[in-house]
């Protein structure tokens, strides 16, 4: 659905709901996982609709997952790390045990 | 009333008590103008809590005490006629509210108090004080430092940005004329009409109707009324939508029909500043994670500051004007609470209807005696 203007470029390796995905090196982690087909990101905890990020600057809140473990966690505001371990399925900050399983 | 106005009434002051007193008016058939500021204006209204609440209000003032009883009782039919009006959900719930405490020294005392109330209002005021595993048996996640709360059936929440929402749709739906970014200033009052000068337009009415919170304390005086109000400062959190955890509303936290929670419970007494501090934001976050850990993890996406209208004891002013005939006052820091009294009885004496019962204990003349 995304492709990136400029694909070259070191590659990082993160892991996805047990998913190994390489991705481009020092990009946020929404653009890395719109890049690499990620839809959704999470369901709203109330409706249980499926929700994928709006603004990508920080302010929508609808990219949340799960990173090492911390819920609730907005994907546009950090920079992708080797080895960074994402739960999609639970964005919700309450979720709590389930984030890291 | 003047045949030569405009307007059968110029409300001043668009925020949830204005718009809830002109929506009755326009419902009642009058030709009804609201004057609004800009969104640079104070705004109370899009501040607020959302609180629907009764418990602990009128401690020593049994009439506001009933008052705010009677508010909310007007509540369901008040929320079901904007909703068929406008389509508009305003999530009303009033399923009970608590009031949570952290130190049992303090829930001691807040009972004492609300005994002393409830033996003087006049009519039933049921509460309840309840132990920790009472609270946990209505909020299943609150926290182990949590010693009890105060449950009255009387109270519920509301969704406040809903609610003006609705009443400016169903206001305007009714004919009403909305004017925003008008800063009324100079008001005259000959022969029957009002005349209200905002910027380089002129209105005219038979009545008006002050309703502009803060601002009404220099309006007031200009048709013989008095309205001595201050501001008082509250600080809100709100957090990420959450699943929802908490159905009931409290006087510190409550969850949204949208799933963000709310926090907050600051009074501070710093003028016109309705900023925020890091001092008092942390403070509430911390109290609240206290009364629910599940909070603890959760994200803030906003904080904002907003200014009470507060009277010197706290209670309303509704008052009519005896030098110029037709002019009212309202202020209140309850326009919530308050807003189907508005849209009613309140709107119907405006309209020309007897006071209603209370009314004489809410007159501006009890400062200037």
């Amino acid at each position: 659905m995304f492709r990136a203007l400029d694909g070259g470029g070191a590659k990082q390796s993160i892991d996805v709901d047990g998913r190994r995905v390489q991705v481009r090196a020092g990009i946020p982690l929404a653009i890395a996982l719109l890049e690499a087909g990620v839809i959704p990101f999470r369901k709203t905890p109330v409706s249980g609709e499926p929700r994928a990020p709006v603004c990508l600057m920080g302010v929508c809140f609808e990219c949340r997952v799960a990173v090492d473990g911390r819920s609730g966690v907005q994907a546009c505001m950090i920079e992708v790390a080797d080895g960074m371990s994402v739960r999609i399925s639970s964005g919700d900050a309450l979720a709590g045990d389930d984030a890291d399983v | 009333m003047a045949g030569n106005s405009e307007y059968d009434t110029i409300v001043i002051g668009g925020g949830m008590v204005g718009m809830s007193i002109a929506y009755g008016l326009v419902r009642g058939g009058e030709r009804v103008l609201v004057l609004d500021q800009g969104d640079d204006a104070f705004r109370a209204a899009r501040g607020n809590f959302g609180l629907v609440w009764v418990q602990g209000k009128g401690i020593a003032y049994p009439a506001y005490a009933r008052w705010s009883m009677a508010g909310a009782k007007a509540w369901p039919s008040f929320a079901a006629n904007l909703h068929q009006q406008t389509g508009i959900d305003v999530q009303l719930s009033q399923i009970g509210g608590l009031d949570i405490y952290l130190d049992a020294d303090q829930l001691a005392a807040r009972a004492e108090k609300l005994r002393t109330l409830a033996d003087g209002v006049g009519e039933p005021y049921p509460f309840k004080v309840l132990d920790p595993a009472g609270v946990r048996e209505l909020c299943p996640e609150i926290g182990p430092d949590v010693v009890g709360a105060i449950f009255t059936p009387m109270d519920g929440h509301v969704s406040p940005l809903r609610l003006l929402r609705a009443l400016v749709q169903a206001f305007t739906q009714f004919g009403g004329e909305l004017r925003s970014g008008a800063d009324a200033g100079a008001i005259a009052f000959r022969d029957g009409v009002f005349t209200v000068t905002a910027g380089d337009e002129r209105y005219t009415s038979g009545k008006l109707v002050l309703a502009a919170g803060l601002g009404n304390r220099a309006l007031a005086p200009l048709v013989g009324l008095s309205a001595p109000v201050v501001p008082n400062r509250g600080q809100i959190l709100v957090t990420e939508r959450l699943r929802p955890f908490l159905a009931y509303p409290t006087g510190h936290v409550r969850q949204t029909g949208d799933g963000g929670v709310q926090i907050g419970d600051s009074k501070e007494d710093v003028g016109f500043d309705d900023g925020t501090s890091h001092e008092q934001l942390s403070r509430m976050a911390r109290q609240a994670a206290r009364m629910f850990p599940v909070l603890a993890g959760a994200n803030i996406i906003r904080t904002w500051g907003a200014l009470r209208i507060m009277t010197p004891d706290g209670f309303p002013i509704y008052q009519a004007s005896t030098d110029c005939p037709g002019a009212f006052v309202v202020t209140c820091h309850s326009g919530v609470t308050l807003a189907a009294r508005h849209a009613g009885v309140i709107a119907d004496w405006i309209r020309g209807g007897p006071p209603p019962d209370e009314l004489g204990a809410f007159s501006a003349e009890r400062f200037h005696v």
